[in-house]
């Protein structure tokens, strides 16, 4: 598998990319001297220069600094959002897939409800019911990629569930969860891993969307989202401030997007090889 | 059909009382007094209780409940705490300018999507596919609200090109459209492009070759039209999400529609106006994908409406 995976130069790029936000985000405090949340007026709105690569921003924070501090938070809300899909997801679609009857009608009702929001507004609204915050924001972005989750494992699990090995499991008496547990959540991690990743993606995109309403990590936090938010009023003088942590979140979804698919054709050699 | 399309509607309804229950809690469950929170701060403890008792906060959360479905069947969205206005009003005031710039968005994906797939696919891990792929991948890859101020840094300040804001004049459509298109033509090309390589695998299309027919008609005869139905699902459901997602870019370009006033009434704490919103979005989005649901029916006639 991981073979098949080195040969997708892309997926390649794409891990490397991560990799590397990785690294920035864990030694943040050691490759930069500045502090991400002091202030200096005295060097607000600077240009790039030798002593600030990225230049600074309009409170004379270094912009550099706070996008590595930044990765963290938006790494954190990533997998954590993911995570929460994940942890919910699996055994929701799992158990729905798997008892079906009115379990399940009741699951399908409830992910059909959290479909009916449109896309980004379904974090909007559950922010409208939170309020904002870190973990507010986790678990906004955390709901939306649930449904793809249950979805995915219920429908594996149903094509998965009269097999002959989960029939012989069941004439044996083995308790339905742990026929879930031996069976069926081995069969469907592969497709889970693909989605996992394709979803950290788009929980980026998501969470640093609210935070560039404002509505996300509250600052003075060096969250990628909230930092292009503030740029944005600075967008005609310094486009600098909304340029670098656009690119910073551009660049960290493209990597999970190119490791997702690479994953995929790598996990299912039946899927179309992509090269780029 | 019309059998088949009144089901359907009717199995729609316990999402929508779903849909209705999650944005009736949006009030109950913020902390602290709604009734406060909707009468200000500067509030006498009188004028509290009589917007309390105005809200129908101080009967038990079932009755407010039905109470507030009883009104939705009337389309009363209540009354804005900020304007004092009905927020029906200030609903279709603004309705018309997100769905003008989500249909025009779509539109746009729409061609550019399936023709960039098309191409790709019949190029297939050629250098065209290869450098279109890349491209739908940066695609879904960015941030919508980003590209959109690049746009403007682009075309706006450094070229003087375009305007940077506003709704006025035509020219000021331009970056809107764009930015909220970029996202659905990226992903609309990647589903056509698999769909039409699987399809251009498929045993019909090699037989369409057999009998010597030009590839001409093979590809747009046989395969296109068969790689296009699940695209048209995806062009439809894409439609529903621009016109919820179209919040960030009317944040961007401070575009008068639903999305800012959406923000403006989250940041000012104008809870009806916030439910107003989001219940209007998505019974549209329910709507837009049970028609793209009828839709497929009428152009694939293997779907039989049992």
């Amino acid at each position: 598998m991981w073979l098949r995976f080195r040969r997708n130069r892309g997926a390649v790029v794409g891990l490397a990319v991560l990799v590397l936000f990785f690294a920035v985000a864990l030694v943040a405090p050691l490759a930069t001297t500045y502090n991400p949340e002091e202030n200096h007026l005295e060097e607000a709105l600077n240009d790039p220069t030798p002593a600030h690569w990225l230049g600074t921003d309009h409170l004379g924070r270094d912009i550099l600094a706070r996008l590595a501090y930044g990765a963290r938070f938006s790494l954190v809300i990533g997998f954590a959002a993911v995570g929460l899909g994940l942890a919910v997801g699996l055994p929701l679609g799992a158990v729905s897939g798997f008892y079906g009857g009115w379990v399940d009608l009741l699951i399908q009702r409830v992910i059909d409800v959290l479909l009916s929001f449109p896309g980004f507004l379904l974090a909007l609204a559950l922010i409208a019911l939170l309020g904002v915050g870190l973990d507010k924001v986790i678990i906004a972005v955390g709901l939306g990629v649930l449904p793809a989750f249950v979805r995915l494992v219920r429908a594996s699990t149903l094509s998965i569930s009269y097999r002959s090995y989960v029939e012989a499991a069941r004439a044996f008496g083995q308790p339905g969860l742990l026929i879930i547990w031996r069976h069926v959540v081995p069969n469907v991690l592969g497709p889970v891993v693909i989605q996992a990743t394709l979803g950290l993606g788009s929980t980026l995109l998501t969470a640093a969307g609210l935070g560039f309403l404002g509505l996300g990590v509250q600052g003075p936090t060096p969250e990628w989202g909230s930092m292009l938010g503030e740029g944005r009023q600075y967008i005609f003088s310094n486009p600098n401030l909304a340029t670098f942590p656009g690119l910073a979140i551009f660049l960290t979804v493209l990597g999970f997007n190119l490791a997702g698919d690479g994953l995929r054709d790598a996990l299912d050699p039946t899927a179309d090889r992509r090269i780029a | 059909m019309l059998h088949y399309i009144l089901r359907r509607l009717l199995a729609a309804l316990p999402t929508l009382l779903g849909v209705s229950l999650v944005v009736f809690m949006m009030v109950r469950l913020l902390p602290g007094d709604p009734a406060r929170i909707v009468a200000g701060l500067l509030a006498s403890e009188a004028d509290v209780e009589r917007i309390r008792h105005q809200l129908g906060l101080d009967q038990p959360g079932p009755v407010q409940y039905a109470e507030f479905l009883g009104r939705l069947v009337h389309f009363d969205l209540g009354t804005s705490a900020r304007s004092g206005q009905p927020v029906l009003n200030e609903v279709a005031s603004r309705l018309p300018w997100t769905a003008e710039l989500a249909a025009t968005s779509i539109a746009i994906a729409a061609l550019l999507g399936i023709t960039a797939g098309l191409l790709a696919a019949l190029h297939h891990n050629q250098r065209l596919d290869v450098a279109i792929s890349t491209l739908m991948l940066f695609g879904i890859s960015m941030p919508v609200y980003w590209f959109g101020l690049m746009l403007i840094v682009v075309f706006a300040i450094k070229l003087h090109w375009l305007p940077a804001a506003g709704s006025q004049d035509p020219g000021a459509w331009v970056l809107p459209t764009i930015t909220l298109a970029a996202f659905s033509v990226a992903l609309i090309a990647r589903m056509t492009r698999s769909t039409m390589l699987e399809v251009l695998r498929a045993d019909y299309v090699r037989t369409a070759h057999a009998k010597g027919l030009v590839d001409r008609a093979v590809v747009y005869g046989h395969a296109l039209r068969n790689a296009l139905l699940p695209v048209v699902t995806v062009v439809g459901h894409q439609f529903g999400t621009l016109l919820g997602g179209a919040v960030l870019t009317e944040t961007v370009f401070g575009w008068p529609g639903m999305g800012q006033l959406l923000v403006d009434a989250l940041f000012a704490r104008d809870y009806p106006v916030v439910q107003g919103i989001v219940l209007t979005f998505s019974t549209l989005f329910i709507l837009v994908n049970l028609a793209v649901d009828v839709l497929y029916g009428y152009i694939d006639p293997r779907i039989q409406y049992a």
